[in-house]
């Protein structure tokens, strides 16, 4: 290009200096664009050899474990031939309670955010600290919760862990219903009304029920990510290596049972550990590829 | 746009409502999903108050020295702040420098170049990676990476940066497996889906005809992600990055088991120490209801949330919605 500004005489050796600089360049560039895609693709396998890793130490350290006996045993002292029935029931029970509890709420917040906060700075201020309690420390809600139900009554019990987990189920599903309803479309409602129901049966009946799909799936991924939840339950549910089923008692479950037998020195609470990981693990994950995947399908069509 | 429709629109269906004879449900709806709006504000605030007031003794004993003092000394009843905070702020930047750049890979490889068939796999597997419990790295890390780390990596370093002036005293110190790096590793491992999910959304966000341009005067991929992908997405970007840093400040379980549960501060990254919300996990339970040492645990969740309330606040600000 810049050959052709060039005085006459200069043209074909300007050209053919530009030529070969512009080859340099050219090599120059490709050679960087390869080292960034080597890079970024290394990188990428490294974090699926991770994935890979996890699960691959779980399944290899887990499954020898998983039989009739150890899914139909109370827990047991070392070396006394306990199973994990105590947890699996304890986590089921604390984590449906949870979502029982914590699901409501974040529709309604969410619902409120969608369908009547449109502007106002109090629903932006709720969706602002939503979205940070979305990743705000999960001991920090235990501590919350121990001192709110725990401290009081001077015991650990299985209410206590309930509302932890709830409390970390509310944010998850407050951003999910609200993204399900914007894509509700307006027209719809505006049908709704002109046909004079009220909102709060416009809402309801049309919206919800439009969204209840997505909804669903964010209530699963509430599910997912409060059954392998540790931390809150430390000082809250606190684990119980007795057989109970009672709220008001210290309540088992899976994370804190794996906590506790996982550097521990009988082999077969270690054992027990793998097991519990490689339950949860597999739980959590199929829930999240299943919820994912439902999302994915509504969204394209 | 929408938002501007909706206003004008819904005012007059309210108001139609309102003029049925059993239109009182109305009010009642609105008053209880502002009434849930409220408590998720609440929330918030009632963990900090509710922490302050815990740590109320821990604050009146020792006063603001409290932060800086890096004593922790249950026997002596001496408590401070320090050295679970140096902790927690060494791990996180450990993870974050660490990951970032992993993560930044990982977004760059599924927006710009994977294959439809095979961006949709692989991104299904980083978020699997960020759904893996954090109890489960716990495990993992105890069980696999540690008897790496002492037996391969941390002499390796300890023979190569180790050596240089300045590194030093960072890579010195018996190769035990646990430590503050170690720590900052898992932590690395567990924020990488997180910051890569959100790059990869803030890249697909942006308005294909700004890469199509690029790419039509000749630029290389990494000509287009470098001059015009990076600069048009960098606020968001960094929101992304402080969202997994306070990821990172707030993690127990996996740092639990790994740290090592010393509380001295230390140079070499190769030492054992704590963080503030392993310190809690471990030694709460130990604690005696009403105990000047609970009391602190209940001042260090404080700070602990003060810390992640101000990164996740820049984080959300930065990545705000539609912004």
């Amino acid at each position: 290009m810049s050959g052709a500004m060039a005085p006459a005489g200069g043209v074909e050796r300007d050209q053919g200096r530009n030529r070969g600089r512009d080859r340099g360049l050219d090599r120059r560039r490709r050679l960087r664009d390869g080292l960034a895609t080597l890079l970024c693709g290394l990188a990428t396998v490294l974090v699926l050899l991770a994935l890979f890793s996890i699960l691959a130490t779980l399944v290899w350290n887990g499954i020898g474990g998983l039989s009739v006996a150890t899914l139909t045993r109370v827990t047991a002292p070392g070396g006394e031939n306990g199973g994990l029935l105590n947890p699996i029931v304890g986590s089921v029970i604390q984590v449906a309670l949870a979502t029982l509890l914590g699901a409501p709420i974040g529709i309604a917040a969410g619902i409120f955010l969608a369908e009547y906060g449109a502007g106002s700075p109090f629903a932006t201020a709720v969706r602002f600290i939503s979205d940070m309690l979305l990743s705000a420390p999960s001991i920090l809600v235990g501590l919350f919760v121990y001192l709110l139900l725990v401290a009081p009554v001077r015991h650990f019990s299985g209410y206590a862990g309930i509302v932890a987990l709830a409390i970390l189920v509310i944010p998850i599903v407050v951003r999910t219903t609200e993204d399900m309803l914007r894509l509700v479309p307006l027209s719809m409602r505006e049908a709704a009304a002109a046909l004079g129901a009220p909102r709060w049966k416009v809402v309801l009946l049309v919206c919800v029920r439009a969204a209840a799909g997505g909804m669903a799936t964010g209530v699963l991924l509430a599910v997912a990510r409060i059954a392998g939840e540790t931390a809150p339950l430390l000082f809250t549910s606190l684990g119980n290596l007795n057989w109970s089923t009672r709220l008001g008692a210290p309540m088992a479950s899976l994370p804190v049972t794996i906590y506790q037998y996982a550097g521990s020195a009988f082999d077969d609470w270690v054992q027990l550990a793998w097991t519990a990981a490689l339950l949860i693990t597999a739980g959590v994950l199929l829930l999240n590829m299943g919820a994912r995947f439902a999302l994915r399908r509504r969204g394209e069509r | 746009m929408s938002q501007s429709v909706r206003t004008a629109t819904w005012p007059a269906a309210a108001s139609a409502g309102g003029a049925r004879p059993s239109g009182f449900g109305d009010p009642l709806f609105g008053l209880l999903v502002r009434l849930c709006g409220l408590l998720v504000l609440l929330l918030i605030g009632g963990i900090m108050l509710v922490m302050a007031f815990g740590g109320r003794e821990a604050f009146s004993t020792f006063g603001l020295g409290f932060l800086w003092s890096p004593a922790w000394n249950p026997v002596t009843n001496r408590f401070g702040a320090l050295a679970p905070v140096y902790g927690t702020i060494v791990t996180a930047v450990i993870g974050l420098l660490i990951a970032v750049p992993f993560a930044f890979g990982v977004a760059f490889c599924l927006t710009e170049m994977a294959p439809r068939w095979l961006a949709g796999p692989l991104g299904t597997a980083v978020e699997l990676l960020a759904a893996v419990p954090s109890i489960i790295f716990g495990m993992w890390g105890f069980f696999v990476i540690v008897p790496a780390m002492a037996r391969h990596v941390q002499p390796l370093l300890r023979h190569s940066l180790g050596q240089l002036p300045l590194l030093h005293t960072l890579f010195s110190g018996p190769p035990f497996g646990t430590g503050l790096l170690t720590a900052g590793l898992i932590l690395a491992v567990m924020i990488t889906p997180f910051v890569a999910a959100v790059m990869r959304d803030v890249f697909n966000s942006m308005p294909a005809v700004l890469k199509e341009s690029a790419y039509g005067l000749g630029s290389t991929r990494w000509e287009v992600m470098r001059l015009v992908v990076l600069p048009w997405s960098r606020q968001a970007v960094i929101g992304g990055i402080m969202l997994g840093l306070g990821r990172a400040l707030g993690e127990t379980m996996a740092v639990t088991f790994v740290i090592g549960n010393t509380n001295r501060i230390s140079a070499s990254l190769f030492s054992p120490g704590n963080t503030i919300a392993s310190l809690i996990a471990l030694e709460f339970p130990e604690s005696a209801a009403g105990s000047l040492k609970l009391s602190s645990l209940l001042a260090l969740g404080l700070i602990l949330m003060l810390i992640s309330f101000v990164t996740l606040f820049c984080s959300r600000l930065l990545l705000r919605r539609g912004a």
